[in-house]
């Protein structure tokens, strides 16, 4: 069967994304939860262990505290607490932890630090798998054992105000409940009151025994204008003054019931010294959690710095504070202190119900547990423990009783430990069987590629897809038997966590037939290369002359891109790489440009050279494949000795200096976003502009910049779409103003703030309009199959379309971003593309590149953290999932997006020869899943690299996402090239 | 070709690798804690004046038989400005490049151009001794198949090895080794150091090598 290479490559794509689907599946399993969590049987509590004498003490011991009250502050830092903002903004915060009747600690939270892994962690005491972070969008029910449940169970009537991730969490456990949704994070001062709101009425009611509230305002304020913000300062007066009023009215409840009460405060994760969250740095790891209670013993002011501890320890402490059972999959170890006041047999009492507990869940979790030393560790304390049971209940109250229990007491916090220490080490398992056949998959779609890149790139852009042959060949069906044998040996055998036995027989057979398909298909390109390559290799090939500067570089810097994702520190700093390779590549055009303005006159007979050469090679052009290479060098060199000199004197000097205005532009971009990691604290132009002192600045230059969209894209619009982008542009600015990020110039102050609902749906009919209007022309340039310029001006006003929902969805101190991109792709087309004429694959590397450099410059980095969530709620009332994805995704991806699409609007437009689209097509997809490809193999030797969780995996879902991205890409690439050849 | 004109190459290449090594232990003598990283500044200036002051020993030993003609006073001191011109003019256009490439703009601004004035002594020094201040020379050279002679050919080697040197020195900065010598500049002075090195020792060789391939058009 004979494919355009346009269309093979979005085929080989798809099936790519099909592979690395699969890998990511195997990846990131689903979590495992506890075996025993489905069945909810009714579990007595392990007796205390005796020896000889029977305890009678079978029952849960009861609760230490008869109200619960959490305070949740979202990214509450441990040094905002206990550091010198905390002394300053936190006095009373401060003086319960330094005078009064508490306990303070710092506890770890571990990587994602995002919201909603948080929360679980905190409330089941185990530690979500990464794939978690994907569905903090759209939360399910918690399923697995907690604390909330156990409560709801035990019949404690629980009120819950604040984020309303809680409430997708546990949907039928609250009393009470209001939800506030923390997507709109612009709003620091609502989502806050929202909750305060009700504070006053519950504090004077009794009717209820556990309170939970969720502060975001601090979490927004950090996202907004970071951690030295002086908003900060003022957030944490506000939060002080509720600690207060909080234990004030406990303190004054207890007087009369003679209860102890416990007040949590705490904060689900830290805030980076950008003011974000989401990776594994020290300020993002460390939280603040301080438990108040008039239980505890007053301090007299010791000054000894807060412990640190497990986030999830506090999972088994408030079982215990509630006289709950401890939940299954905890994996904390009670916070000791808590229980320190009580008479020690008790206190054994709860340390032994925990290390039952974490014993159980080793068991459950490591086969060869009995060699662990934490349960051995468990078993020693235990028959210690059956020992001093045995002494106390024959009434020895001596000296040698509480030297026992000391030591036992001492035994079980040991065992305690090394039991949590290595059940956090047990992750959840890696499914290496869907990882590999992924990868099998991915690899042999790149091997296609590579092996058909002679034949995509002739002139012809077609090449034969010997899809028949492999139904018919003997080694298809043998390899198909081999791999439904493995499959079946895969899935009968004992401990299988296959992805692909889970799925029906039909779909693991046809993942079957696809890897045997692909197989024989690699071979068969495989022994045609190497029959041709005889042929070549009689005449000895100049085949690297044809290879000029910038060919090199786009291969030498492709091979290092892809290296150089072996190391985690290029990782975070990905974009120092595509900057450094953008501006190379300027660099070396700038050398191209210079030779061929310069050198013109003297290097003419050079040319000439070259140029026979080239004919010489076309007259061989029957007997080898590199011939069909040759065409399109042809094309290039046989028009004239030098391409720069038919402009004029001007235009020539444009085109010398247009290079450094790409430069220059690109270094102005860069200074706008400090993105990654070691650098991301330095001040940059965006965060300046997006302060709120700076508002009239912002707002110029978002003005400006809508206007400066408008003219770079209306020129080659039709006039109904050129007011469309107008009144859209318009429209934007509106958006943002309703938002409060901009200012109006008769505005003095912004008093109230909308969602800009109206405004953002008032842009979306104009994105439409001039989507539809683009295609519509389109449509009409192949139904009438004559005229060109209808085609060219349908597929701009798409482009501009595209523009226009940038315009939308990007912050307004971006906007510079869009509008340099349309400069600089103007620049390009005008005076280094068109003049120079470089050839479809060259065009489209470099488009690559910098939609890559763009990507970067729009403030992305590859960490979770980076993706702007609030996108995806323009113009929307609530969270509606497809939608806020789809745009979610556009607003990430913009840059590499609008390249792509410049480069249909560019080649189209200026090229005759009708195979360019194709081959930009082929060239996209090989670049494109060139990456992909070697991380997945890079992502799999590292799995157990200390980094894994922080670094690899989030760049390894942008890839995947971006791969995605690719295919969507070269699918329209291919409906464009399709309406090309029939028109 | 002759093979006498390969060994004076690589005699005048030894040199100048001699200056580089020299540039390292001599100050160590005459001042106090020199050390190439801890006073890397320093290290720059003199390296940078020890290779100018090898190139200009070579360039009047080799040129001074070969250029008699029209050697007036005021040509040679027209021509020595320019020459001067030209240095300055490629040291600020380095440091233009830095700054595009990333290096800050207003911070660490005499590191940065002291990285630029040392690519300048290891690139624009040599061709201003063999080209002259003759712009169109300088592009043919570096164009490809734009060479006459052993010396040019050199002189392409040693520059674009220098200029790779600065580029791939680059590279380690963004780890985080937290070693000294991944401060800004001193790993890219270090690359460029150690490319012009590799270009001084790899040229003549290579030359050797090839020396029967290549074929000069005006030799
Ligand atoms: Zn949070
Ligand atoms: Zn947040």
């Amino acid at each position: 069967m004979r494919l355009g290479s346009g269309t093979f490559a979005a085929c080989c794509v798809m099936i790519e994304v099909l592979g690395v689907a699969l890998f990511l599946r195997g990846f990131f399993p689903a979590p495992v939860y506890s075996s025993s969590g489905t069945e909810r049987q009714v579990e007595h509590p392990a007796p205390e262990p005796s020896t000889g004498a029977n305890s009678n003490w079978t029952k849960l011991p009861p609760p230490l505290f008869s109200k619960v009250v959490i305070m949740l502050i979202d990214a509450l830092r441990d040094d905002f607490v206990f550091g010198s903002k905390g002394v300053k903004f936190m006095p009373y915060t401060t003086y319960l932890v330094e005078k009064g009747s508490s306990h303070s600690f710092v506890a770890e939270a571990k990587p994602p630090t995002v919201t909603m892994p948080r929360i679980k962690a905190l409330m089941t005491g185990s530690i979500p798998g990464f794939i978690d972070v994907i569905r903090n969008l759209n939360s399910p029910v918690l399923l697995e054992d907690n604390v909330v449940t156990r409560a709801k169970a035990a019949g404690k009537r629980i009120i819950f105000y604040g984020d309303d991730t809680w409430v997708k969490l546990f949907p039928k456990h609250f009393v009470e409940y209001d939800g506030t949704t923390s997507f709109i994070v612009s709003d620091y001062t609502e989502v806050d009151d929202n909750v305060t709101r009700h504070l006053d009425r519950v504090l004077k009611r009794r009717d209820w025994d556990v309170l939970i509230l969720h502060y975001l305002g601090l979490d927004h304020i950090g996202h907004i204008s970071g951690p030295h913000s002086p908003l900060i300062g003022r957030k944490l007066s506000e939060m002080d003054s509720i600690v207060m009023k909080i234990h004030t009215s406990l303190l004054a409840e207890e007087r009369e019931t003679l209860f102890p009460s416990l007040l949590v405060l705490c904060g689900d994760h830290g805030m980076s010294k950008a003011g974000g969250h989401g990776a594994s740095s020290i300020e993002e790891v460390n939280t603040a959690l301080v438990l108040i209670s008039s239980a505890f013993e007053r301090k007299p002011g010791d000054s000894r710095p807060p412990k640190h501890v497990q986030q999830t320890d506090l999972a088994a402490t408030l079982s215990v504070g509630l006289g709950l059972p401890i939940p299954r999959s905890n994996t904390g170890s009670l916070l000791f202190p808590v229980v320190e006041g009580k008479p020690m047999r008790e206190q054994l009492r709860f340390l032994h119900l925990n290390t039952v507990q974490l014993s159980k869940l080793l068991q459950e979790s490591v086969p060869s547990y009995k060699r662990e030393p934490g349960f051995e560790n468990f078993k020693v304390s235990e028959r210690l423990h059956g020992n001093w049971i045995r002494l106390y209940l024959e009434e020895n109250n001596s000296e040698a009783l509480f030297n026992l229990g000391t030591k036992v007491r001492r035994q079980y916090l040991d065992a305690l430990r090394t039991l949590s220490l290595s059940l956090s080490g047990q992750r959840a398992q890696y499914d290496i069987c869907s990882m590999l056949v992924g990868t099998v998959v991915v690899l042999e779609v790149l091997a296609l590629l590579l092996l058909s890149v002679p034949h995509a790139l002739s002139s012809k852009a077609e090449l034969e897809v010997p899809l028949l042959s492999p139904v018919f060949s003997l080694l298809f069906y043998l390899v198909l038997l081999v791999l439904s044998a493995l499959h079946v040996i895969v899935c009968t055998s004992v401990d299988t966590s296959c992805y692909l036995c889970s799925l029906s027989w039909l779909m693991a057979g046809g993942v079957m037939v696809l890897i045997s398909a692909l197989l024989c298909a690699v071979i068969s390109a495989v022994t045609k290369v190497f029959a041709s390559g005889k042929l070549l290799s009689k005449n000895p090939a100049h085949s690297s002359s044809r290879w000029s500067e910038l060919d090199l570089l786009i291969v030498l810097g492709t091979l290092g891109h892809v290296l150089s994702l072996g190391a985690s520190s290029f990782i975070e700093e990905e974009h120092q790489t595509w900057y450094f390779l953008v501006n190379t590549l300027c660099l070396a055009l700038c050398h191209e440009i210079c030779r061929n303005c310069f050198l013109g006159d003297s290097g003419a007979p050079q040319r000439c050279l070259h140029a026979e050469e080239e004919f010489d090679g076309a007259t061989r052009a029957p007997q080898g494949r590199g011939a069909d290479w040759d065409m399109l060098e042809i094309d290039r060199v046989s028009t004239g000795p030098s391409p720069l000199e038919a402009l004029r004197d001007h235009e020539r000097w444009m085109v010398l200096a247009s290079p450094w205005v790409v430069l220059t532009c690109c270094r102005l971009l860069r200074s706008l976003n400090q993105t990654g990691v070691q650098w991301a604290h330095r001040p940059d132009l965006g965060h300046w502009l997006t302060s709120p002192d700076h508002k009239a600045e912002l707002s110029a230059l978002a003005a400006l910049s809508l206007i400066m969209i408008f003219v770079l894209v209306q020129r080659r619009c039709s006039l109904a779409s050129k007011v469309a982008m107008a009144f859209g542009l318009l429209g934007v600015y509106c958006y943002r103003v309703a938002l409060g990020n901009v200012l109006f110039p008769w505005q003095q102050d912004n008093k109230d703030i909308s969602k800009g609902i109206t405004e953002a749906r008032f842009v979306y009919v104009f994105v439409l309009g001039i989507l539809f209007t683009g295609t519509k022309d389109l449509l009409k340039s192949q139904v009438l199959a004559a005229d060109f310029t209808v085609r060219t001006v349908g597929l701009w006003e798409v482009h501009s379309g595209l523009v226009l929902l940038a315009a939308l969805l990007s912050r307004p101190h971006n906007l510079p971003v869009l509008v340099l991109s349309l400069f600089v792709q103007t620049i390009l087309t005008q005076f280094v593309w068109r003049p120079l004429r470089h050839d479809p694959a060259e065009v489209t590397v470099m488009h690559y590149w910098f939609g890559q450099a763009f990507f970067y410059f729009q403030g992305n980095c590859n960490s979770i953290a980076a993706v702007d969530v609030s996108a995806g709620f323009v113009g929307l009332d609530a969270y509606v999932e497809i939608p806020a994805m789809f745009l979610t995704a556009f607003a990430t991806y913009t840059g590499p997006v609008l390249w792509a699409s410049h480069l249909v609007n560019f080649l189209s437009s200026e090229t005759s020869s009708g195979s360019s689209l194709s081959h930009a097509c082929f060239c996209y997809a090989l670049i494109c899943s060139f990456p992909v490809s070697a991380y997945i193999i890079m992502v799999t030797s590292l799995r157990y690299h200390l980094f894994i969780w922080s670094v690899f995996s989030p760049k390894l879902l942008y890839e995947g996402m971006h791969l995605l991205i690719t295919a969507a890409i070269c699918v329209f690439f291919t409906a464009m090239d399709q309406t090309n050849t029939k028109s | 070709m002759k093979d006498t004109d390969i060994k004076r190459l690589l005699y005048a290449h030894l040199l100048c690798i001699f200056s580089i090594i020299l540039s390292i232990f001599i100050p160590s003598f005459f001042l106090e804690n020199f050390s190439i990283l801890e006073t890397h500044l320093t290290w720059l200036c003199i390296c940078s004046v020890f290779v100018t002051a090898v190139n200009l020993i070579l360039y009047l030993v080799v040129k001074s038989n070969v250029s008699s003609k029209r050697s007036s006073l005021s040509y040679k001191v027209t021509r020595f400005l320019k020459c001067c011109i030209y240095l300055l003019m490629s040291c600020f256009s380095f440091h233009v490049i830095f700054v595009l490439y990333g290096a800050p703009l207003i911070e660490l601004v005499l590191e940065t151009f002291l990285l630029a004035v040392i690519l300048s002594t290891f690139t624009t020094v040599p061709c201003l001794c063999l080209l002259g201040p003759n712009f169109k020379a300088w592009l043919r050279v570096f164009s490809r198949n734009g060479v006459t002679s052993i010396w040019e050919n050199s002189l392409q080697i040693t520059t674009i090895s220098s200029f790779i040197g600065t580029w791939l020195g680059a590279f380690p900065i963004p780890l985080d080794w937290g070693r000294p010598w991944q401060e800004w500049p001193i790993s890219c002075t270090l690359g460029a150091t150690f490319g012009y090195v590799a270009g001084l020792v790899i040229s003549p060789l290579w030359i050797y090598w090839n020396r029967k391939k290549l074929t000069y058009k005006s030799n």
